[in-house]
């Protein structure tokens, strides 16, 4: 993953609370889909990806600091996927 | 090449002086750092850090498996959250941890003037958070919601609730790290305690970061 100055974390940041908001706003989370739903998360997975990697700085961390961190990431975005999944079965 | 020994956790104090900047002449000695892989903050507050972690991914998961078997319930009691502050709040706290960030590239660069200003503006948002949260609350009391209302409505009053406490110890250490830049007290020989309250901020963020989508725009 490429390094971006701060500013521009910040920006990117920005825009994909925008993306996120957007899919509230519109009523695209729900309907019994998984799409938007699996958007939003791995959306919220780059947003955590950056302030990990370049806010909390584990980009220059020790490899086990910074997988910790990320596992713990993946593995609550991707249990909350899965919960939801288990709701429209 | 290195100024400092690293530990085998890569979490020490780097207050001492860096020989490989010095040697070399040109570097600076922050960059003479950044070239081991090194933890930023103190090893004791990131390991509560990973315990916070892990108390709220049992939350936010509870509340995910817990919805699981009262889906309309939960969509119809999310619908009276206003979305539109869960959003500011969002940016609020990104804006609180981008100022953050370049407070601690500023005393780095030894301009404690500048750091002190982005902790003020960090402050500022933590600010903006509390007051847009509190006005959440507030309406919520007034509308008769109580923890004992619904399932929503316990982990929405818990899940935010201890987020809400996270906010404002991470104020507190900026409020103490504000006053202490100001006096120019760290600087590119010490910003240990600067980057250990900036590490506890990131991770008041990082928590906001997943409890926005799974509470607010989940449905």
């Amino acid at each position: 993953m490429p390094a971006f100055s701060r500013t521009q974390v910040w920006l990117i940041l920005l825009a994909i609370t925008a993306t996120t908001y957007w899919i509230g706003e519109a009523g695209l989370s729900g309907h019994g889909s998984m799409a938007p739903v699996l958007a939003m998360f791995g959306l919220a997975f780059a947003k955590g990806l950056l302030v990990c990697l370049d806010f909390l700085e584990l980009r220059h961390a020790p490899a086990l600091w910074r997988w910790l961190v990320l596992g713990w990431l993946a593995l609550v975005l991707a249990l909350i996927v899965l919960a939801y999944w288990i709701s429209l079965r | 090449m290195h100024g400092t020994t690293p530990t085998a956790l890569g979490s020490e104090s780097n207050g001492s002086h860096s020989v490989a900047g010095a040697a070399a002449g040109t570097h600076h000695p922050a960059q003479a750092q950044d070239a081991t892989p090194r933890l930023r903050g103190d090893l004791g507050v990131w390991l509560v850090i990973l315990m916070e972690l892990l108390t709220f991914a049992i939350l936010f998961v509870s509340f995910a498996f817990a919805r699981t078997r009262e889906v309309p319930l939960f969509n119809a009691s999310q619908a009276t959250l206003d979305l539109n502050a869960g959003a500011l709040n969002t940016v609020l706290l990104i804006s609180g941890s981008w100022c953050v960030a370049c407070a601690v590239a500023a005393v780095r660069r030894n301009a404690s003037v500048a750091g002190a200003r982005w902790l003020l503006g960090a402050l500022a948002c933590g600010g903006g958070f509390v007051v847009v949260k509190l006005g959440e609350y507030a309406q919520k009391l007034a509308s008769g919601v109580d923890l004992s209302t619904n399932t929503f409505y316990m982990f929405y009053i818990l899940l935010t609730g201890f987020h809400f406490l996270h906010v404002v110890v991470g104020m507190l250490a900026l409020a103490y790290l504000w006053v202490k830049t100001r006096r120019g007290r760290y600087g590119s020989h010490d910003c240990h305690a600067l980057e250990t309250g900036a590490a506890f901020w990131h991770m008041v963020d990082l928590l906001w970061i997943v409890l926005f989508p799974l509470v607010y725009v989940m449905r």
